[in-house]
């Protein structure tokens, strides 16, 4: 167990800068996923901790011990990569025990361990199995199993359920989420999907071009996101951003429908998340719309609607609805839950 | 009709027809050349062009056997090709691991001269490598031949080498480093017993051709204790005959080891030119 610091981390190849300025602490114990899209450099952190790619500056602690320059093997930490990258000719128990192998173990201990990281992961039956003769989750197990056999400092996951189909994912989610509750070990994780990072995080880092833009737990980044990017890729269904502009005390939408928020003079823009819309009477509400597609999932609905002036709004309504397709109703903001943001696209935190 | 039916008698037999057509194309000298073998010296011309001799002896093997240095050629030429085959592998190995695994300076340029290397007809080159062995004192030795089939090997036989190691997932020796590996030791551990195919591949490869190599034979060597076979193969062409009958008999007797080779190593092969094409 260990605690882990990143302090001014920045990522060069040659002239091209690709990370900068990380900084980052993680206590013991806890579980931090990294999120963000695709390209956001949240897989090469990662690398860096795990000593697979060299930091161009700044500084890795491990016990407020520096690393950046000990090899991987030296780190004690263990990893799951999305491949899974289980050795092809190996059985699985060689392959969980592979790490205390090479580290000279008793055959004994070994034995012991593989074991007993086989119980945990229901992999009993498996052990002499070699990996083209298992399936998708199975793989995945003996990847966790290879991880758990040795008791690193920290464990970090690379997108480790992003090759399993929908159902088995959810599985594995809960299966990790337990995992961490028994083990209580640092872990750090990526993923670019934010319902895992939501459900599975202590902290969540979501990263965008090489740079953090929020760190915090789950529902903080919900319900204050730092900035539009936050804010746009945390919460599914995404949250609506429309334009305003400020005329008079009150900020008015494109289409000049006002919303009762004054924004100080900084807010250019208005988000609004789909759950904080409610749907009324035409005469009431900030605007009135047509719903175009009414998606049914039994437990919500999401009405998409189109506005004149303003395009496309989403709107979630918890339950069912009676809602049809060309439908004409008012949409109204619940303006408390809403958020404004300035020309920077920072979050503006108002007084309400 | 279906697509997925069944396909039609007729379409099944012309495919086994051409198969069979270019079979008997590639294999027919092969034939002619065990015929010839077994076939006494008296009935070569009188027997015309029979596909099989009328009647059938063992002399020719015989007579190479006891009466040529044959022996002598032929365990020159496993020496030769061995020693060529086993340098090569492990020079091609090392260099189409750094081709594929590293980034370097240069690394471009080289892999084209490399092609380059291959561009030129051997022939335009053999008066330069003969000054370069004779320069280095190893005319007449079976070392020079080493030296230079391994030269013109190792081009071909890193590019194949590096596909191979390309097929082989990065992820795996990440995985092994992160477990507590050295780089070499991941290698040695995890890399290098899934590229068994590959160098098995590479090692038939350079086997064949340095077994069948003549040009650079004929020039390099000119005493009869160092002649490989091929070369070995001339002297039983003399100034006013052709001993056919024990040419062919040593042509059997030459085919035996590329045989058995192949044989060991056909089933990494046909996994190994896969498996290195295709990822995964």
């Amino acid at each position: 167990m260990s605690n882990i610091e990143l302090r001014e981390i920045s990522k060069s190849y040659g002239d091209v800068e690709v990370m900068n300025d990380i900084n980052l602490e993680i206590q013991d114990g806890e579980f931090i996923v990294l999120v963000g899209p695709s390209g956001c450099g949240k897989s090469t952190l990662l690398r860096m901790i795990a000593g697979l790619e060299p930091i161009t500056a700044g500084d890795l602690l491990f016990d407020d011990e520096l690393v950046n320059e000990l090899a991987p093997r030296d780190r004690d930490i263990a990893m799951v990569f999305q491949s899974y990258a289980l050795y092809p000719h190996m059985d699985v128990a060689r392959n969980m025990g592979f790490s205390l192998e090479i580290r000279g173990e008793k055959a004994q201990i070994i034995d012991q361990r593989t074991q007993k990281s086989a119980d945990t992961l229901g992999l009993k039956g498996l052990l002499d199995r070699l990996p083209k003769a298992l399936s998708g989750g199975q793989r995945q197990r003996v990847a966790m199993g290879r991880a758990i056999a040795r008791d690193p400092k920290a464990f970090l996951f690379d997108e480790p359920l992003s090759n399993l189909d929908a159902a088995l994912r959810v599985e594995m989610r809960l299966e990790i989420a337990k995992l961490h509750q028994r083990l209580g070990a640092t872990m750090i994780y990526v993923t670019h999907d934010q319902v895992e990072a939501l459900t599975l995080a202590d902290r969540i880092v979501v990263l965008n071009e090489g740079k953090i833009q929020q760190i915090g737990r789950p529902l903080e980044l919900y319900q204050s996101p730092a900035n539009l990017f936050v804010a746009n890729f945390i919460g599914s269904p995404t949250m609506n951003i429309f334009d305003v502009k400020q005329v008079g005390a009150e900020l008015q939408l494109v289409n000049g429908a006002l919303i009762g928020m004054s924004g100080g003079g900084a807010a250019v823009s208005f988000g609004i998340r789909p759950e904080h819309i409610a749907i009324v009477a035409q005469d009431k509400g900030h605007v009135v719309g047509t719903a175009e597609v009414v998606e049914r999932l039994g437990s919500d609905s999401n009405i998409y609607t189109q506005v004149e002036g303003l395009g496309q709004v989403l709107i979630r309504h918890h339950g069912n609805t009676e809602l049809n397709i060309g439908d004409k109703f008012g949409l109204e903001f619940n303006v408390s839950a809403a958020h404004l943001f300035d020309s920077d696209g920072i979050r503006l935190t108002l007084d309400k | 009709m279906s697509v997925f039916a069944k396909p039609a008698v007729g379409w099944t037999i012309s495919k086994y027809i051409v198969l069979a057509l270019y079979l008997a194309f590639a294999l027919f000298p092969l034939y002619w050349l065990l015929k010839i073998s077994v076939t006494p010296e008296k009935l070569i011309y009188s027997d015309g062009v029979a596909l099989w001799p009328s009647e059938v002896t063992l002399d020719n093997f015989k007579s190479v056997l006891l009466y040529t240095d044959f022996l002598i050629y032929f365990k020159n030429s496993i020496f030769v090709s061995f020693g060529t085959a086993a340098l090569t592998t492990v020079l091609a190995a090392a260099a189409g691991y750094a081709f594929s695994r590293f980034q370097f300076r240069g690394k471009k340029i080289i892999i084209g001269i490399m092609l380059i290397t291959q561009m030129f007809p051997l022939l335009i080159i053999i008066a330069p490598i003969y000054r370069i062995i004779s320069g280095m004192g190893l005319l007449n030795t079976l070392t020079s031949l080493i030296v230079v089939y391994t030269a013109f090997n190792v081009p071909f036989a890193t590019f194949l080498m590096q596909s191979f190691f390309d097929g082989i997932p990065k992820d795996l020796e990440e995985a092994a480093m992160i477990d507590g590996c050295t780089r070499l030791q991941a290698v040695r551990k995890v890399v290098f017993p899934l590229t068994l195919p590959g160098l098995a591949a590479t090692l038939g490869f350079v086997f064949t051709a340095a077994w069948s190599e003549l040009l650079f034979a004929i020039m390099l060597i000119n005493s009869n204790d160092k002649m490989t076979f091929p070369v070995g193969l001339l002297t039983f062409v003399s100034k006013f005959s052709v001993d056919w009958g024990q040419m062919m008999a040593a042509g059997v007797f030459a085919l035996v080891p590329s045989c058995l080779f192949f044989i060991f190593i056909q089933r990494y092969l046909v996994q190994g030119l896969t498996s290195g094409a295709v990822k995964g």
